[in-house]
């Protein structure tokens, strides 16, 4: 990995900044906005080479666990109200009762009452349900699951499948930008063997302040970073980051001062997504997002949570297509929405229910095929009370790789998988 | 080949040795502290940390509410029942508020506790069980805002700090299943004969004691879960409830009987890495981050083990042997660990003797950083090492340091570069009386050496003595300078 660009440091460090402080009990050194100076985003916009020109993936990931049978309902099955004796979703047309799909192949199959959101955009033919996704010996433990999912490698930990997507792709010099995450860790989905994502909780503290202490430390801060080398030692790493940190900085903080063109519900993904709307409104290079909810980890008392959840994660999803579409980018954005395993399709004896299997994938975008794809789980044919996956996860990967992202598939899952034909 | 842990010769314990003993059995400290832990030599300097009973703790113990949190009274139960007789919603929507007004007064007296705990590990004169006690907080990791209990996290936190280099399987992990906050955490409380729920006798195995996957199977996770069934807890006490306790025989490992929650303990540390996995991760927290172990640490990991298992599951023995070897020393592990956010910010202060900066900022900067003292992110606990570090949790570090070293809010209180609230020109004082144009560089050696432990490149110490030269060495210029080692990428190591 080359930083010695000479764009890099010129171009990116430290523009003229002024401040206001935002709203809120954090310290303001904390949670600060800062006022860049406006510049043309698009002159710095850059395409991966080998990528698809100007495509992007959005990753939504539900953690914890999110019910799959209660969010896409199999209310046909009376296995699935023998199961779910108080916590089923009715069915349509009673009070609270699933919301009903008109698509082809979906009879007897529902979206949770919650999930207005999801339910339009099917309706408007601009999501697929991927139904049963799964992957065989399933884990049931968070950690390790979400793992397999993001490392798309069941024997374990190794670098993320999307971090191996980059590797692939851009040899030589991957963007730092090319993958963005929302949260304090960075996903190890997007982690490569060479690539780093950009991650932040909010672009707003997404600076160096000790410029406004004592302006004289601004050009010695410039050479903070050091000689960022290829060695794969802790302090290599730490410099690399704080190289992508610099570049990165002044870009994504302008575009988080951009308002929404869509009306965003409010909660943390929504918000995450509108800033992801913003970027890429903004003409930011980046090819990959990652944003994250957490809380479907239902053990106990279930129902009014879990339709919370379903509320906050259908309405945003939805704006932020709106937001897309008007502001024309909506063909350029393909949106995926997971979690790292569905629950056990009993009830537990505290109105939740605890870590199950497979459950259904979303695809959202003007580009997918719309409607149900692939099996529902039989619930007459479980393995030791859990659903058996109808479709390899990895055939959901090994589709956006080839048709979205154009690229080789099999290089970066290690292996061939069937393509589902869910993408145009 | 040497012994695993063969000891450190104790004449090669010098300055610099007993400066990684204290960063890394510890928090760190001043220049003098450091000379204090030399003299003591050794096995003199280990007993120092490691011995923490005889060293006074003069700081003070917190005046927590107990009881913002507590079960319906008799009274309030009554009432209830009579409202949903008559059908009375007031009632039940007064007794609703009142509750939401305690778990307001709760949620703000954990935010206090989050406060006193991270003072009192930048105050403490017993660093190594503070950071023990920070450890297990990772170890058995529980959250706040599933327990919405503030006096529950912090009996939890007062469990560990009792027991941190204790008897592991007899004080911490049988401990931790009677542990209400975890009981709460992991669901156990609603872990009952014919319903039970497997999350405490998961995670027990995969993340407590035997590490994932690590000799155990699905089938004595669910009969693990059948024995630990009716751990639950009352108020703020452990209780055994006898009605929802499973009697039937169960199988684990293989073995048959009517084994309890205890029982399940014990067989569990009767497999064979019920001693690799703890060490293992002690090693990680103590000693190199690195996500692979080299063959050579894991010897050192075996050995560690071994000398558990020997010593009763006692932790001291085990800390002792490895404090005291040359492993720990080795010039390849030191300035390799990444600092976590509560470490970059407890050293900052120690080493630095800064003077009290605000602790709801200093908290609210860790959470930022990635470390929420009583929330971490799941029960695995944090994940250490180079996940602390994105490029935004690198900004957020450099920018708590210059609150810390300036006592000033980037971004709303500017500085002229001016004094500051301390003068920390103090560190260089001692440095010979040389020529000027000298100076710079001598304190840009002596600062960096001391705040990063080991030696840095000579084009760093360029950029440094840049800083200071034409310059007396004042405070504002010792202040501007230690600005920018701790921006630096090599300070985020210790």
């Amino acid at each position: 990995m080359t930083f010695n660009l000479p764009w890099s440091r010129r171009q990116f460090l430290h523009r003229g900044t002024a401040f206001a402080s935002m709203a809120g009990t954090a310290p303001l050194f904390l949670q600060q906005t800062a006022l860049g100076v406006a510049h043309p985003l698009g002159a710095l916009t850059s395409s991966i080479p080998g990528a698809a020109q100007d495509r992007i993936f959005v990753v939504v990931q539900l953690g914890g666990g999110n019910d799959g049978l209660n969010t896409v309902v199999p209310w046909g099955l009376d296995d699935y109200y023998r199961a779910r004796p108080t916590l089923g979703i009715k069915r349509p047309g009673t009070a609270d009762g699933a919301l009903r799909l008109t698509s082809s192949g979906s009879d007897g199959i529902g979206l949770h009452p919650e999930f207005e959101g999801m339910h339009a955009l099917m309706e408007d033919g601009l999501a697929a349900i991927v139904q049963g996704t799964g992957y065989p010996n399933p884990n049931r433990s968070h950690f390790s699951s979400m793992d397999i999912w993001h490392s798309a490698n069941p024997g374990g930990r190794s670098e993320g499948w999307l971090g191996r997507y980059f590797d692939n792709t851009c040899k030589g010099s991957p963007d730092p930008q090319a993958a963005l995450a929302f949260g304090r860790t960075a996903p190890l989905a997007l982690e490569g063997r060479r690539t780093r994502p950009v991650s932040f909780e909010s672009p707003k503290l997404y600076r160096w302040m000790g410029e406004d202490i004592d302006a004289d430390l601004k050009q010695a801060y410039r050479s903070v970073t050091g000689d960022p080398d290829k060695a794969d030692d802790t302090l290599a790493f730490l410099r690399r980051t704080a190289m992508d940190a610099q570049i990165s900085s002044a870009k994504v903080r302008d575009a988080a001062r951009l308002a929404p063109l869509a009306s965003f519900p409010g909660g943390n993904l929504s918000d995450q997504l509108r800033m992801v709307a913003a970027m890429i409104r903004s003409g930011l290079p980046t090819r990959v997002y990652y944003v994250t909810l957490g809380g479907f980890d239902t053990h106990a008392n279930q129902a009014n949570q879990h339709g919370r959840l379903l509320r906050q994660v259908g309405d945003s999803l939805r704006a932020f297509q709106q937001d897309l579409k008007a502001q024309d980018n909506d063909g350029r954005v393909l949106t995926m929405v997971f979690s790292e395993f569905g629950r056990r399709v009993k009830q537990n004896g505290s109105g939740g229910t605890d870590h199950g299997t497979a459950a259904p994938l979303y695809l959202i975008g003007p580009m997918v095929k719309p409607g149900l794809h692939g099996r529902h789980p039989n619930l007459a044919d479980l393995d030791d009370g859990d659903l058996k996956y109808t479709t390899d996860f990895r055939q959901v990967y090994a589709s956006v790789l080839d048709d979205w992202l154009k690229t080789d598939s099999t290089a970066v899952l290690k292996r061939r998988f069937k393509k589902l034909n869910v993408l145009a | 080949m040497p012994r695993p842990l063969e000891p450190l010769d104790p004449t090669s314990f010098g300055y610099w040795e007993a400066h990684h003993l204290l960063q890394r059995g510890g928090f760190g400290g001043t220049p003098e502290q450091v000379l204090t832990l030399t003299e003591m030599g050794r096995d003199g300097a280990i007993d120092h940390l490691l011995d923490w009973t005889k060293v006074p703790d003069p700081f003070p113990d917190p005046a927590f509410k107990t009881d913002i949190m507590r079960p319906a009274t008799e009274a309030e139960r009554r009432e209830i029942r009579m409202s949903r007789q008559s059908g009375d919603e007031s009632v039940r929507d007064r007794l609703r508020a009142e509750r939401q007004k305690r778990q307001r007064e709760d949620r703000q007296q954990i935010a206090r506790a989050r406060d006193w705990w991270l003072e009192r590990m930048i105050e403490t004169s017993r660093p190594l069980q503070e950071k023990l006690t920070l450890f297990w907080h990772g170890h058995f990791a529980t959250g706040y805002r599933a327990i919405e209990d503030s006096w529950h996290m912090l009996q939890q936190n007062d469990m560990f700090r009792n027991n941190a280099a204790g008897d592991f399987k007899g004080a911490l992990v049988h401990g931790i299943i009677r542990d209400p906050a975890m009981i709460k955490y992991l669901n156990n409380n609603q872990n009952r004969r014919g319903a039970p729920n497997e999350n405490l006798a998961r995670e027990l195995m995969e993340l407590f004691t035997l590490g994932e996957g690590n000799g155990y199977t699905e089938d004595d996770i669910k009969e693990g879960a059948r024995a630990l069934t009716g751990f639950s807890f009352r108020d703020d006490e452990f209780t055994f409830n006898s009605r929802m306790h499973d009697n039937n025989a169960k199988t684990i490992f293989g073995r048959s009987g009517n084994w309890s929650g205890d029982d399940f303990v014990e067989l569990i540390f009767t497999r064979p890495t019920a001693a690799t996995w703890i060490c293992w991760k002690l090693y990680r927290f103590f000693v190199d981050d690195a996500e692979e172990l080299t063959p050579q640490s894991k010897a050192v990991v075996d050995a560690m083990a071994r000398t558990l298992r020997k010593k009763n599951w006692n932790l001291k023995p085990v800390l002792e042997d490895l404090f005291a070897s040359q492993h720990f020393y080795h010039s390849t592990r030191r300035g390799i660990m990444v600092k976590s956010p509560v470490q970059l910010v407890v050293q900052a202060c120690r080493s630095l003797n800064l003077p009290p900066r605000n602790m709801r900022k200093l908290s609210e900067a860790c959470e930022y950083m990635g470390q929420s003292l009583f929330g971490p992110p799941s029960v695995k606990g944090w994940d250490g090492g180079r996940s602390w570090i994105n490029t935004s949790t690198l900004f957020t570090r450099q920018n708590t340091l210059i609150y810390l070293l300036t006592g000033r809010e980037p971004g709303s209180q500017p500085w002229d570069g001016g004094a500051v609230d301390h003068d920390l020109s103090r560190l260089v004082q001692h440095l010979p009386d040389i020529p000027q144009r000298d100076r710079p560089k001598d304190a840009a050696t002596y600062l960096s050496r001391f705040l990063l432990g080991n030696v840095p490149e000579p084009f760093r110490l360029n950029q440094w003595a840049d800083l200071a030269r034409d310059r007396t060495l004042d405070g504002p210029t010792v202040t501007r300078l230690i600005a920018m080692i701790t921006a630096a990428p090599e300070y985020q190591l210790c």
